[in-house]
């Protein structure tokens, strides 16, 4: 394209400019031609959305962050928590309750991590009940978003799971009372209730096992739970597209062409009746990509 | 993959595009088997099985050994040919022409047995991994429950009449975590029904609430001021134990209410039950606590209380009416 009639020879400083520019663009290239990721992360961070998107919209990615945030924060507080019942004999307390006040009294920095992990467990769970709130709201749990609302519910329910198994790991009265009171409320629900309690307390009666199976359930079964989760619930988002807000003049403008969307449902081994008022969805021929 | 230039040992054959490929052979199954028996042998008997699994393993490999070098000794490879039959009316029609069999639902080909050896080993590999794991997280919760006796000390030291709030360490390698609560009183002696003979009757009633398991109190004043009474604290031969004197007017729970009359039976709340209540013996003179027992009801009082045993329920749990058919099977209790 820039090849003209004449050529001219690069200046000292052209030659430099493009030494760098191949020097900052190889190892991209190199990551692109063997992974395909730097294509993919493309896709994912310039894809295409409805014009008239709304500030709201961004409530998931804001649950998304306050998850990141408990993960990293988690991670860091592992390294000083110990989720042991058994006393200390030099003080008469119980170890897990120390390393609590170690890192909340102690150790540089402690009471800003734990403070961050502690509040960020609320804004994690308010911004979950915000995004849902938004995506009732807005009707974007419908076709062909309904399996994402179920994913999401997994979700919330997931986050709470771990608000309650962290309450116990502080190991103070307020602690072992909620426990005691939360798993007992497990316990009551018909059939199945009692089988869960004793599982989830790890025998009769909450003990240093129901501490440490609090603990692998809090910071590596239900994380990875979680993770897996919102892995399927950004898949999904990618796959369907943003809806636009209720309100939008050009309604399901990022909608794709219905040839892009048969093969989207290639996977499928019947074809699947349309709903009522898919047709307005569907682009018109040589519309917009 | 085809490369573009055919590598000496296939150049040969490169005309027919045909992978060289190794004859078939099963002898490095059998070479396995025997270094996994050489390998359990060293933990069982490393004289013994370690020695068959070698001469297995050396037996097999030699044979494998054989065969892969077949082709190199110029030996014919024996190799049975792929058979599909024709069919029938093809073959009358024109006995010459080679028709392509289609493939039936009732045969089974390559891949589609591939296919299922492939996800049936899958399943019971994962199986194998994820059976014993998950026993492992379940199971140590239910099995082996061991019923801890708590010693309170000799009985006459508990004066007649008077109620105390007990506490006591239940399971001394838990400590704190398994101290418990009992509201206990000496009713005196009563006579068994069974042996008309007179022995000691307590009552023993768990301040474990039956709503949610919170820890109801006694209300009303306690210690050596109103009782008249001293708090007894002693060291038991299961641990630590307190006794302090109180005069109930029942027992409240502090978590949603729930109000009961000082026999624990229910007369507020959202409580389903009477308070639950510890069995007990006398061993040598000395009171030793058994496992819980729940009551629906009390009528009575003392020693004359008529109480309404049933098995050890959980907190919320209906242990009368049509509402027990909701919890119909309970986990193993001591």
């Amino acid at each position: 394209m820039a090849t003209t009639a004449y050529k001219r020879k690069p200046s000292k400083s052209e030659l430099r400019r493009q030494t760098v520019e191949e020097l900052v663009v190889y190892p991209f290239d190199w990551l692109e031609e063997r992974s395909g990721l730097v294509g993919g992360i493309k896709y994912f961070l310039f894809r295409k959305v409805p014009a008239d998107i709304n500030w709201m919209q961004t409530l998931g990615s804001a649950a998304l962050t306050a998850f990141l945030v408990q993960a990293i924060t988690g991670v860091i507080l592992a390294m000083y928590y110990v989720p042991s019942a058994d006393i200390d004999p030099h003080t008469g307390q119980p170890v897990a309750w120390e390393s609590i006040v170690n890192i909340t009294d102690h150790l540089t920095l402690g009471w800003l991590v734990r403070g961050m992990h502690r509040w960020g467990a609320s804004i994690f769970i308010i911004l979950m009940f915000l995004h849902m709130g938004r995506v009732f709201l807005f009707g974007a749990y419908k076709y062909p978003r309904e399996l994402n609302w179920i994913v999401g519910v997994l979700i919330l329910v997931m986050g709470m799971m771990e608000g309650f198994t962290g309450y116990l790991l502080p190991w103070d009265q307020t602690a072992y009372w909620a426990t005691v009171v939360g798993i007992n409320l497990n316990g009551t629900a018909p059939f199945l209730g009692p089988w869960l309690a004793q599982f989830l307390r790890g025998g009769q009666e909450i003990s240093g096992a129901t501490l440490t199976r609090f603990y692998s359930l809090h910071m590596l079964v239900i994380p990875g739970g979680i993770i897996a989760l919102i892995t399927l619930h950004l898949y999904l988002v990618i796959r369907l597209g943003v809806t636009s807000p209720p309100w939008s003049e050009d309604a399901a403008g990022g909608e794709p062409e219905e040839a892009d969307a048969e093969r989207r449902r290639s996977g499928l081994t019947r074809p699947v009746p349309r709903p009522a008022g898919a047709q307005a969805m569907q682009a018109e021929p040589g519309g917009s990509e | 993959m085809e490369s573009e230039q055919p590598s000496p040992d296939t150049e040969h054959e490169s005309a027919r595009e045909e992978a060289h490929l190794p004859s078939p052979t099963l002898w490095p199954i059998g070479f396995a088997i025997g270094i996994v028996v050489v390998l359990v042998g060293l933990i069982i008997d490393p004289l013994l099985i370690s020695t068959i699994g070698a001469v297995i393993a050396i037996v097999f490999g030699f044979l494998w050994a054989r065969d892969a070098t077949a082709e190199l000794r110029e030996e014919r490879v024996v190799v049975e040919p792929e058979r599909r039959e024709l069919p029938d009316a093809g073959a009358e029609d024109d006995p010459h022409q080679v028709t392509l069999t289609p493939v039936t639902d009732t045969q089974v080909t390559r891949s589609v047995f591939l296919e299922g050896a492939t996800l049936g080993l899958g399943a019971a590999i994962g199986g194998l991994i994820t059976i014993p794991v998950a026993g492992f997280a379940v199971l140590p919760g239910f099995l082996g429950q061991e019923l801890h006796k708590v010693d309170l000390g000799p009985i006459e030291r508990f004066p007649l009449n008077q109620w105390y709030v007990a506490t006591f360490i239940v399971d001394p390698t838990q400590g704190e975590v398994s101290k418990r609560a009992a509201f206990l009183r000496n009713n005196g002696t009563v006579a068994d029904p069974k042996t008309n003979q007179q022995v000691p009757s307590f009552s023993i009633i768990s301040n474990r609430c039956t709503h949610l398991g919170c820890p109801t109190q006694a209300n009303g004043p306690s210690g050596l001021r109103f009782t008249g009474k001293p708090t007894i604290k002693q060291h038991t031969l299961t641990g630590p134990a307190e006794f302090v004197p109180v005069v109930p007017a029942g027992y409240g729970c502090p978590c949603h209410g729930s109000q009961f009359d000082t026999e624990g039976n229910r007369t507020a709340g959202p409580a389903p039950r009477a308070l639950d209540r510890y069995a007990f013996e006398i061993n040598h003179g000395r009171l030793v606590l058994l496992g819980t027992y729940s009551v629906s009801e009390v009528v009575g009082t003392g020693a004359q209380a008529q109480i309404y045993k049933y098995k050890q329920a959980g907190p919320g749990e209906h242990i009368n009416g049509p509402e027990q058919w909701l919890y119909p099977l309970q986990p193993p209790h001591n």
